[in-house]
């Protein structure tokens, strides 16, 4: 790639990286097409699998060095479902999991040089946020009928002062799937395209050094913002939960 | 790569992907296959395998700690046992001490009373003989008088009357 830009001269397609192309020929996108995004997609699930039933086999009371990451992942999430959302909410426990283990190595596998970064389309993203909006509602709903409504009348401000807040509490309601995709989708992308900016800087040589430097540098951020989102996203759907399951402030 | 990007995107002919509607049915598709796929893992096998493991080592570890602490308690009661064994067994010689002080202490008074008797008895019995010693002196005084009397006087060339020298230094002796 880089060959092709300094052939080309400074031409810089940031974004050419989130492309969303077939993966064995062809141009049509169906729905049903395997695309680079199926590639690293099935890569996330073998990731799981091999760390989580593989690597965690052997099922040891003392456990080994697989065992022990894989533990000590369930047992950060399931102590997060606990401490955040409450003992209740342990039933929710292998959801939260899921998503946490989908968007931590989508996140991560995201960094491998020319592989691809699934969680940068807000498709992606979006539909998660869009699942898990949903389903906090109905459940608090389903939970509680009406009391969920509690959410927006804020029984502990001043009378008036509830009219005032009412509407201010719907609209964050309503925009929380927005920015709990956006946020993750926006961090994933720009890390990324920072990242291709700086390589398509490399190609030229008096820059090259403070470019590389720099990609280096960027690529340390973006480990920790890899799995800072992925923490972020899942404790914030544990505080949607939370919401859900108790409603009142 | 770069041509191959380069062709797909001038296929759809959008400056970002994420923005390509185009493509959005084929990845919410894969998606969720992938989700439900990392789920059925968590569920059928994560959870039962580690949570398994992980309530089988609390259960280990706490049965442990109770364990520990059941041991700790015994050690503690132990401890107490030996001590008021230990208090017991001080109370006891203390109180043997305290009988055999008293013992002695009657045995003591009761040897002291009869030497105490004895020493009476042998002072009133040395009293009686310096009496009888003191009397007997005062007798030979008398006589030793009477004879030295009745010598100064037969010396003097007085003819001697024993009774009245006798009588004389009686006198003398009571004045």
């Amino acid at each position: 790639m880089a060959n092709g830009e300094a052939q080309s001269g400074l031409t810089l397609h940031p974004l050419e990286q989130f492309g969303v192309h077939p993966l064995f020929g062809g141009h049509e996108v169906h729905w049903y097409t395997i695309t680079n995004q199926t590639l690293w997609l099935a890569i996330g699930v073998l990731c799981v699998f091999a760390l989580f039933v593989v690597a965690a086999n052997a099922r040891a009371l003392v456990p080994g060095r697989g065992q022990n990451a894989a533990e000590l992942i369930y047992s950060f999430i399931h102590n997060m479902v606990r401490d955040v959302t409450g003992e209740d909410a342990l039933p929710y426990f292998p959801f939260i999991l899921t998503l946490f283990l989908f968007v931590f190595f989508a996140n991560t596998l995201s960094l491998i040089p020319m592989s691809f970064a699934v969680t940068s389309h807000v498709a992606v993203t979006g539909i998660l946020a869009i699942t898990v909006f949903l389903s906090v509602t109905l459940l608090g709903f389903f939970k509680h009928g009406t009391h969920f409504l509690d959410l927006f009348w804020v029984r502990s401000a001043p009378f008036p002062m509830r009219f005032v807040l009412a509407p201010i509490e719907l609209i964050s309601y309503f925009v929380r799937p927005v920015s709990h995709s956006i946020r993750l989708a926006g961090n994933m992308m720009a890390g990324h395209a920072v990242i291709e900016v700086f390589a398509g800087f490399a190609t030229i040589l008096v820059i090259s050094p403070i470019s590389i430097i720099a990609i280096t540098a960027m690529y340390g951020l973006e480990v920790l913002v890899a799995v800072v989102q992925a923490y972020i996203f899942t404790i914030l759907t544990c505080v949607y939960l939370k919401d859900a399951m108790h409603p009142s402030h | 790569m770069a041509t191959e990007a380069e062709a797909a995107g001038g296929a759809h002919n959008v400056a970002m992907p994420q923005l390509d509607f185009s493509t959005y049915a084929n990845q919410i598709f894969w998606m969720v296959v992938a989700l439900v796929a990392i789920y059925l893992i968590v569920t059928r096998l994560v959870v039962p395998r580690i949570g398994g493991v992980l309530a089988e080592r609390s259960d280990t570890i706490n049965r442990d700690i109770a364990a520990a602490e059941e041991l700790k308690r015994k050690a503690v009661a132990a401890e107490t046992a030996y001590n008021k064994a230990l208090a017991d067994a001080r109370a006891e010689a203390a109180k043997i001490v305290a009988a055999a002080k008293a013992d002695i202490q009657k045995d003591l008074d009761a040897a002291t009373a009869r030497a105490d008797a004895q020493i009476m008895a042998k002072a009133a019995e040395s009293e009686k003989r310096i009496a009888d010693i003191r009397d007997h002196a005062l007798e030979s005084v008398t006589e030793v008088a009477r004879d030295t009397a009745g010598e100064i006087v037969a010396h003097f060339g007085g003819s001697v009357d024993a009774g009245a020298v006798g009588d004389a230094v009686a006198a003398r002796l009571k004045g």
